[in-house]
């Protein structure tokens, strides 16, 4: 029998790893935007876990909106990657780095 | 009569005439063109003083009333009625006629001294706008008013100081200034903070109506250590009134204002912005009267300013800077004065001082001019030959700083060093041998000047001793009318301010601070009989008097008799020289022990307290501090996007550990 | 059913949703190379779109969608106030896209997405509209950073923006299943009722926690403001900015939404959280600032620092005290889109004057517009009897009340060591030599909106009473 817990802690533990792939990642941008796929798949998680378990419907409904808000707004972060990559001709991390201080 | 009938409209042109005159030269100064500018920024402050002259008349010869009223509301928040409002006592209304008068003599001289200058026009719209921000101030009859002249008056001073600046644009200059007058500013908006939550109102007669009911509240600051409110109040206004008078250790930002312009260091040292503590202090003074801690803590600024500034003031080769150390140790006698309660002394003083340190500006200003800008001292000698209307001022502004008997500054001086020997506070005594051995410095550093610029050897090169000449009229006659009160003033005014009821109900004096009242019990009569009782006395106890013929004596040996002298007999007459070198040992003994030892006194304090500790360690050490925290943390913006992230993350864990306690 | 009712209440929403789609469309026709089509008709949108808000007004606060959409009091004046500076914006921004050279449609068009996201994001009463306003609006706003695709900068900060900005999502979305998960509802008002009633869970600081994040990264909250420097300064001016101004009104509404509707009963847990980051973002936004040398991000410092203050208001958990952030947000976005504004004027094609260092001497090129800039300084820095000194007097008001009198003496010493670099604006323009004395090219439109936009500092800042009063209004009828 899975419980809520069990869900919310697989949850947890994908928005974990979404968060360390962030930051520990230092070379490519897709690898961070992979992650931030998944940071938004383990909040579908919770929500699902806790709609069905409250049996409530909303739940689900808000998984819908935020797996088509994640589509456009990956479909802007890869645009924000080809005119990155078109001007500098690199998609590393570390050469990001024009602006500081 | 009908022209006192409608006072506020009077006082509203007082402060807004000089506002105007500065608006007009300001933005259309292009289209009215010099002599326009000139003329419209004179009429305006001319306007002011005339009226404020009327407002005088009125209030002391006429029967008319304090006038204490808002004009203008501009929002009320709850308790709190930001409103623009005058208080017309005697207290402002002397001030009011002296900054008017100063101020419109300086506007005079300006016209001659900055002649050539490329922003003429500019110049005369900030130095109107200082007039009207320092109106604000005196005449307000709040205090937040009173802290909008304030922060106006320091933010103009800026601009003006600023006036020449054309050194290379450091991101990091003027923030010593800066800095410093913020921690002024800091003090005194606590302090008006810390009034308006205890006494629920800004308007100075009700928090002086509240403030004996007030007088034994303690707060607690930090722990459990319980401090007297007033106390607590009156350090923290006062700790604005040393920023913006310039004391110890606050008074850095000062040589910074020598950059500017004379007239502006005229402006700012002798009428306006310094005398701001002053004058609020002695505003404040039933806040003050209430606490002995506040008042000896000014007692210990103030002694230690008015000693060793004058101290610094012996070893600078800039005139300009000798005058502004000056200043500060003038700053010092006045602060005195408030700290022993004399507070009409410190008034009085104010008041003489305005008119003399502004002379002596005016003068040094004009050697300046005749010089080509050569402000070291070291590089004069022997002007009186050329700029005798210069000279002779400059001597009555020399003799009426040191208190020279007859001169305003006798007066004055005489009243504070008097004051504080009557006072009972624990720190007067301190005071009292600090202000006493500032006299004999006093003189020194004033005829140490007075001697190096107009007399002794001609050290200037020789271009400029061929073009070697008076000063235009236009800037001897400000100095001829300046040296006129600076003569007579303080004997006119000695009876009626230091004992009279000059001031009556504008300065409040607890009862066993009244040292004024003990002093002037032995002083009656009329104006002039109390000015011979003044000059009997200083001859009967002629310790003060002695002080200062013997510091001026001392410049004399120093700087017209020893070098010269010994050169001669040298050559001439070797027997006698000889008989005279023994007689000159006394002299250099003189030199060595009794000035020398003040010179070198002087220089110590210069460079270890002023120069290493204070502008070196305190300011320039935080504005670098600050300078180097900056550029240190602005490193954790690193720009790389995995650091941005981590600093959310660890904001997110910070927030987890501080909030989310219960869950684990 | 959803009644006609209903569809009233979301009208200016509909509206300029029709009319950005149009606007798109007609744009991909035109031909004229200064978009006048376009951009006359957007400005045309936003003043009808005002219009309606206003003319909409509800009497008392309604709820529309199953209580997923609000309009009250504060929504119009907050609507009111974007679509204002919105209308100066775009104004400000023509100019900019016109000398520079690259003038496109696109930009008013993803502007108007952007004014909807932030028009949604007012009225939003439910989680999933807060979420949806607030990525319609991000969204936009990543597209018209990188929308300069020639400028390196530019698609550095917009990366960046994205990444941080869906990273901040992403955490404001879990912390909403959390609070979804113990109250069971995704409407503000019943989560704050079943709150009420069900007393405290630590899942529900867990999820304000997360929900905070979120809250801080919009509004440029230390630690979570990393990114305004860098899109402030990588941004071509104009959309710096658009976004430093009216996104901060709609930044504001979330916070007010989510915290002070939906989560009023932990006011004592979101009150500390709000404490550090104010007194963080204050400290840090004024100490960095001073060792700038590019204007741009010299203002993003500031911006940091300002919504230090801006939080003072509303951790002091009262309708006056929102009401006193709430004047601040809206004089903030004023004296933000002037500076921004500023820095558009002195620029021209080829040069953008975003060094500090340009703005010497420009009280000798231009003795009118330095004085503007004069103000919008004095203001920024709080002087008074500019409109900023206002701002910062009723937040600091607020918070002593509410008795936190050592925060608001460390706000005031902060704000004494930002005004620093104010001052050092000013002079640089009245005490240095200029190193050009390139006349100023601008049209008269500008030069009009920019000195209406200072003087309105001026004389806001002498009468203060009215806007006031309206904060005042609209929030205690909310509360």
């Amino acid at each position: 029998m899975i419980t809520l817990s069990n869900v919310l802690v697989l949850a947890a533990l994908l928005f974990c790893i979404s968060v360390a792939g962030i930051f520990l990642n230092r070379k490519n941008i897709l690898i961070i935007l992979m992650c931030i796929e998944l940071m938004l798949l383990s909040v579908n998680m919770n929500f699902i876990a806790f709609s069905y378990f409250l049996g409530d419907i909303n739940g689900q409904i808000f998984v819908f909106f935020i797996l088509t808000v994640a589509a456009a707004e990956s479909a802007i972060g890869l645009a924000i990657l080809v005119v990155l990559f078109r001007n500098r001709n690199t998609i590393n991390v570390d050469d990001l780095k024009s602006m500081e201080g | 009569m009908d022209l006192f009938e409608n006072m506020e409209d009077i006082y509203l042109a007082i402060v807004l005439a000089p506002l105007l005159g500065s608006v007009i030269a300001g933005l259309f100064g292009k289209l009215i063109g010099r002599s326009g500018a000139h003329w419209v920024a004179i009429a305006g402050v001319g306007v002011s003083f005339v009226l404020s002259l009327l407002a005088y008349y009125h209030l002391f010869y006429n029967g008319g009333e304090v006038y204490n009223a808002a004009v203008y509301t501009w929002l009320n928040s709850g308790d709190l009625h930001f409103e623009i409002g005058f208080l017309i006592d005697q207290l402002s209304v002397t001030m009011m006629v002296v900054v008017t008068f100063v101020s419109w003599i300086i506007h005079i001289y300006t016209i001659g001294y900055m002649v050539d200058d490329p922003g003429y026009q500019r110049f005369f719209s900030y130095i109107s706008l200082f007039t009207f921000a320092m109106l604000m101030l005196v005449m307000s009859n709040n205090f937040l008013q009173l802290f909008f002249g304030w922060e106006a008056v320091g933010l103009v001073s800026y601009l003006l100081i600023g006036f020449w600046y054309k050194r290379e644009p450091a991101i990091f200059a003027n923030l010593k200034a800066f800095l410093v007058n913020r921690v002024g500013d800091f003090g005194f908006l606590l302090g008006v903070a810390a009034v308006f939550m205890h006494f629920h109102s800004m308007d100075y007669i009700e928090v002086f109506e509240q403030a004996p009911a007030l007088a034994s509240v303690t707060v607690n600051i930090w722990g459990d250590e319980s401090w007297s409110l007033m106390s607590v109040i009156c350090i923290c206004l006062f700790i604005g009134a040393m920023g913006k008078s310039a004391q110890v250790p606050l008074h850095v930002w000062l040589p910074d204002s020598m950059e500017g312009p004379t007239p502006i260091s005229a402006l700012i040292h002798a009428a306006t912005m310094v005398t701001a503590g002053i004058f609020m202090v002695s505003r404040m003074s039933p806040l003050f009267e209430l606490s002995e801690t506040a008042l000896n803590f000014i007692l210990i600024i103030g002694a230690t300013t008015a000693f060793f500034m004058g101290l610094l003031a012996l070893v600078q080769n800039d005139i300009k800077r000798v005058i502004a150390y000056s200043t500060l140790s003038q700053l010092g006698y006045m602060t005195v004065a408030l700290g022993a309660s004399a507070y009409a002394a410190a008034m009085f003083h104010l008041v003489t001082h305005a008119f003399f340190k502004a002379l002596l500006f005016l003068a040094a200003g004009a050697v300046i001019i005749a010089m080509h800008h050569q402000q070291d001292m070291r590089k004069y000698g022997g002007l009186y030959r050329y700029m005798p209307i210069t000279w002779i001022t400059c001597l009555v502004g020399s003799i009426a700083l040191i208190g020279f008997p007859g001169t305003s500054g006798f007066y004055s001086k005489d009243a504070i060093i008097e004051a504080v020997h009557l006072s009972t506070l624990p720190a007067a005594g301190y005071a009292y041998v600090a202000v006493l051995s500032g006299v004999f410095i006093t003189a020194l550093y004033s005829f140490r000047l007075f001697f190096m610029t107009f007399h002794g050897q001609e050290k200037m090169d020789k271009q400029t001793w061929e073009h070697l000449h008076e000063c235009p009229r236009v800037v001897t006659i400000p100095l001829l009318i300046l040296a006129i009160p600076s003569l007579i003033i303080g004997a006119w005014f000695a009876g009626p301010m230091l004992f009279g009821d000059h001031f009556a109900g504008a300065i409040h004096v607890a009862e066993g601070h009244a040292v004024l009242l003990e002093l002037g019990s032995h002083y009656h009569g009329e104006w002039y009989q109390i000015a011979w009782q003044f000059f009997v006395h200083a001859i009967s106890h002629p310790t003060v008097i002695l002080l200062a013929f013997s510091g001026v004596f001392t410049a004399w040996l120093l700087y017209i008799k020893f070098p010269t002298v010994p050169e001669k007999f040298a050559n001439n007459l070797s027997m006698i020289h000889r008989l005279l070198v023994n007689k000159y040992g006394f002299d250099d003994f003189y030199q060595k022990v009794f000035a020398g030892g003040a010179k070198g006194i002087g220089r110590l304090f210069w460079q270890m307290g002023d120069v290493k500790l204070i502008d070196g360690l305190m300011v320039n050490g935080s504005a670098l501090s600050v300078r180097w925290f900056s550029g240190k943390i602005r490193q954790i913006q690193s720009g790389y996007l995995y650091h941005y992230a981590f600093a959310m993350i660890v904001g997110l864990l910070l927030f987890l550990a501080v909030f989310v306690h219960k869950l684990i | 059913m959803i009644s006609k009712a209903e569809i009233l209440i979301l009208m200016p929403e509909i509206f300029i949703l029709t009319l950005a789609c149009l606007i798109l469309i007609v744009d991909t026709f035109s031909q004229d190379p200064l978009r006048r089509v376009t951009y006359y008709l957007s400005q045309l949108t936003l003043v009808l779109t005002a219009v309606l808000v206003i003319g909409f007004s509800p009497e008392q606060t309604v709820y529309a969608f199953g209580n997923s959409f609000i309009s009250d009091g504060m929504s119009v004046v907050l609507k009111t106030g974007v679509f204002v500076i919105s209308f100066f914006a775009f104004l400000y921004s023509h100019e900019y896209l016109k000398e520079h050279g690259w003038l496109k449609g696109e930009y008013f068009v993803l502007g108007l997405f952007a004014i909807l996201g932030m028009m949604i994001l007012i009225s939003a009463y439910s989680l999933l509209t807060v979420y949806l306003g607030l990525e319609l609006l991000s969204l936009s706003l990543y597209a018209m950073i990188a929308m300069h695709r020639e400028s390196t900068t530019a698609s550095e900060a917009a990366m960046k923006f994205f990444v941080l900005g869906a990273i901040a999502s992403g955490m404001l979305l879990y912390g909403m299943s959390m609070i979804y998960g113990v109250t069971g509802s995704l409407e503000l008002g019943t989560i704050a009722t079943n709150i009420e009633s069900n007393g405290d869970n630590p899942l529900l600081v867990f999820g304000l926690v997360f929900i905070m994040v979120g809250i801080a990264f919009k509004l440029g909250a230390v630690p979570f403001h990393m990114w305004i420097p860098d899109v402030y300064q990588g941004s071509p001016t104009c959309v710096t900015l658009f976004i430093a101004s009216a996104p901060k009104l709609a930044a504001f509404a979330m916070a007010m939404r989510l915290l002070v509707d939906g989560l009023q009963p932990l006011l004592n847990d979101w009150q500390g959280m709000l404490i550090i980051l104010s007194i963080l973002s204050m400290a840090t936004g004024n100490i960095i600032a001073i060792s700038q040398t590019n204007i741009k991000r010299m203002l993003a410092y500031s911006t940091i620092a300002h919504v230090g203050f801006l939080l003072l208001g509303l951790l002091s958990g009262t309708p006056s005290g929102y009401a006193g952030s709430m004047f601040y947000i809206i004089t903030y976005a004023l004296m933000s889109m002037g500076a921004f504004g500023m820095i558009i004027l002195l620029g021209r094609k080829g040069f953008e004057a975003d060094e500090l260092a340009h703005f010497k001497g420009l009280s000798e090129r231009s003795p009118w517009f330095a004085f503007i800039m004069l103000i919008l300084m004095f203001s920024m820095a709080g002087v008074p009897p500019f409109l900023g000194f206002w701002g910062k007097w009723f937040v600091l008001k607020e918070v002593v009340d509410a008795g936190f009198v050592w925060l608001a003496a460390t706000a005031v010493f902060f704000s004494i060591i930002g005004a620093y670099y104010y001052i050092r604006v000013i002079k640089f323009m009245y005490f240095d030599k200029a190193d050009s004395m390139t006349a100023i090219k601008a049209s008269k439109q500008m030069r009009f909106a920019l000195s209406v936009n200072g003087l309105a500092l001026l004389i806001l800042g002498l009468m203060p009473g009215a806007l006031l009063a309206i904060c005042v209004s609209v929030l205690s009828i909310a509360a």
